[in-house]
């Protein structure tokens, strides 16, 4: 038994017993990390100096704590900034960002709350993709078959929690980046409802579908991580401010009596969702059923067009956004550039990569003059029917249920060629950021070809994270899934 | 809707700040036709009569005081950039 198996809960225990130690705890991180990373490759940069330090002087202050996550090592998305740390966004062109001036506002909520920082980890470049593979560094692999992608575009928030590497981590989900990796890494993912998490200080990539949220091993971790990043922030005019509420007092609470949606869409052929999930999902629905809850068939008849609207609305905000990357103020600086232009264009060239650069070129043009009522405001008339689909199905259920994504983990290299193969991936996730709703993947189950993971999705209404949690506490608890692990060697 | 032209890819590329190369600009033009083609797919819909979203929430002119208040230190939001001179930014000449 390892550290790494202990919930939040019993980590504190421990803690206060003092049979283990703050530092014990960053140690076996970095521990494993050396034992496993070379395989996993989820971290960008670490901070092992400082954590240490900090591990030190939060031993001293063990008896007065009261904090939940006090002394827990953590794993930071490279898109968040951090004060004083390197944040890449595992982009050439941010390769030098050594010196963040100011910690996002969830980084500091979470050292308000004693947290430990391990490091910063891995994605796909500015968060655009959905297997790792666009980081410009390395492609960070799936602790349960290095030849398979962990997801993306948190892969490398994913892969270090179910490789034991922190015990928990915070991503950040635009069209399913929290939820697809987790679905993949066999991990639990929540993509919080739009505006329930401050995005201040994360690097924004599409403004009006980001949120950042938490990434843990169990479903309890997971809401206590959430309540300590949530609230309304001054720094962010799109955060709201709802009544606070305990993400966990409604956890043990069961399913009796929850009707529960299942959109005939999530597991359909046309979606690309193959057999074995689709077998999964129906065995979970049983599993709600026998826990008392009622699941019926609904329809979200506008999800066929989600993926399209998605990549038109985030490209076109992503290339407003990504002009700030000018080799001005920070990044790395084209050094063959004579005239402002010239610098301007060459450093976006050389220090953006190839997703990337499409997305910023197809928002552009979507944006332009003549093209934009066609493309951009279709759209976002697209998306008021996706978000109505919602809105109806919600008015008569407490929660959607279907697959994360349609298929396990794919082999890296194997849909790099096309586009818009990779887009399909996250036909079951953009429909929930499109609304702006919240969602979780859980894990439901293991390829029996490839020993794979796979998640279940649960959605909820706006700001109902609580039932989201409630309905994926009582699944967990009633299966086994979340118990397995990934065999990488180092802790056991 | 249309389809792009490769000298329309290049005016993009302008307009978005990117050098392209020639060989890049062929490329490109393929992948949007391929992306906006796909994108074709919502002219299924007919959405004369239904709003944009602008919002998922219904938030409206959120609102803060207009207060002067301590923030990043001039050397400090210095520290990031390629090249500095008398405590500025410095970049390459404007004007040919």
């Amino acid at each position: 038994m390892s550290v790494f198996d202990y919930t939040l809960k019993e980590l504190q225990e421990k803690l206060h017993n003092k049979e283990i130690t703050v530092t014990d705890l960053v140690k076996a991180s970095y521990q494993q990390i050396e034992d496993v990373d070379e395989q996993v490759k989820a971290f960008i940069t670490l901070d092992k100096e400082a954590a240490l330090e900090k591990a030190n002087q939060l031993d001293q202050e063990i008896d007065q704590a009261t904090n939940p996550l006090f002394g827990i090592p953590i794993g930071i998305k490279d898109n968040i900034v951090t004060k004083g740390l390197r944040t890449t966004c595992a982009s050439q062109l941010l390769d030098n960002f050594n010196d963040p001036l100011y910690d996002a506002t969830v980084v500091q909520k979470l050292k308000n709350e004693k947290t430990v920082t391990i490091g910063k980890l891995n994605m796909d470049e500015f968060a655009m993709g959905s297997s790792n593979e666009n980081s410009s560094y390395y492609t960070t692999r799936n602790p349960w078959n290095t030849d398979y992608v962990p997801g993306g575009s948190s892969g490398g928030s994913a892969a270090a929690v179910a490789a034991r590497e922190v015990f928990f981590s915070l991503g950040s989900d635009t069209g399913g980046s929290i939820r697809e990796p987790a679905s993949y890494c066999g991990v639990v993912g929540l993509k919080p409802t739009y505006g329930l998490v401050s995005r201040f200080g994360l690097v924004a990539f599409a403004s009006s579908l980001d949120q950042i949220g938490p990434i843990t091993k169990s479903v309890e971790d997971n809401a206590h991580l959430l309540q300590a990043i949530v609230g309304s922030d001054e720094m962010d005019s799109t955060s709201v401010d709802v009544e606070r509420v305990d993400y966990t007092e409604k956890l043990k609470n069961g399913v009796k009596g929850m009707k529960i949606a299942v959109p005939k869409e999530y597991l359909s052929d046309q979606e690309g969702v193959n057999e074995e999930v689709r077998q999964s999902v129906k065995d979970a629905l049983k599993v709600f059923e026998d826990l008392g809850a009622t699941c019926e068939e609904v329809s979200l008849p506008h999800s066929k067009y989600a993926v399209a609207a998605y990549y038109l609305i985030a490209s076109s905000e992503a290339s407003a956004n990504l002009a700030r990357f000018d080799g001005v103020r920070y990044g790395v600086r084209s050094e063959n550039a004579t005239n402002m232009i010239d610098m301007f264009k060459m450093t976006r060239s050389e220090g953006f990569g190839e997703e990337v650069k499409r997305r910023i070129m197809l928002g552009t043009f979507a944006l332009s003059s003549g093209y934009y009522d066609a493309y951009y405001k279709k759209a976002q008339k697209v998306r008021t029917l996706i978000k109505q689909d919602f809105d109806k199905v919600f008015e008569d259920y407490d929660v959607v249920v279907g697959p994360t994504a349609p298929t396990t983990a794919f082999k890296v290299g194997e849909k790099t060629d096309d586009p818009l193969t990779m887009y399909a991936n996250d036909v079951l996730t953009i429909p929930v950021n499109l609304a702006g709703v919240p969602g979780i993947s859980v894990p439901c189950g293991f390829s029996e070809e490839t020993g794979l993971p796979f998640g279940l999705q649960i959605i909820g209404k706006h700001f109902d994270e609580q039932t989201i949690y409630q309905a994926a506490y009582a699944y967990e608890q009633a299966t086994d899934h979340h118990k397995k692990q990934p065999s990488l060697g180092g802790a056991k | 809707m249309s389809e792009i032209s490769k000298d329309q890819v290049k005016h993009v590329a302008h307009l978005a700040r990117l050098a392209i190369t020639d060989e890049d600009a062929e490329q490109m033009t393929k992948d949007l036709g391929d992306i906006i083609h796909y994108a074709e797919l919502l002219n299924e819909l007919d959405t004369t009569d239904v709003e944009p979203t602008t919002h998922v929430l219904d938030l409206k002119n959120v609102m803060r005081k207009d207060e002067p208040r301590k923030w990043i230190e001039r050397e400090d939001a210095l520290n990031n950039a390629p090249d500095t001179k008398n405590a500025q930014f410095r970049v390459p000449s404007i004007l040919e």
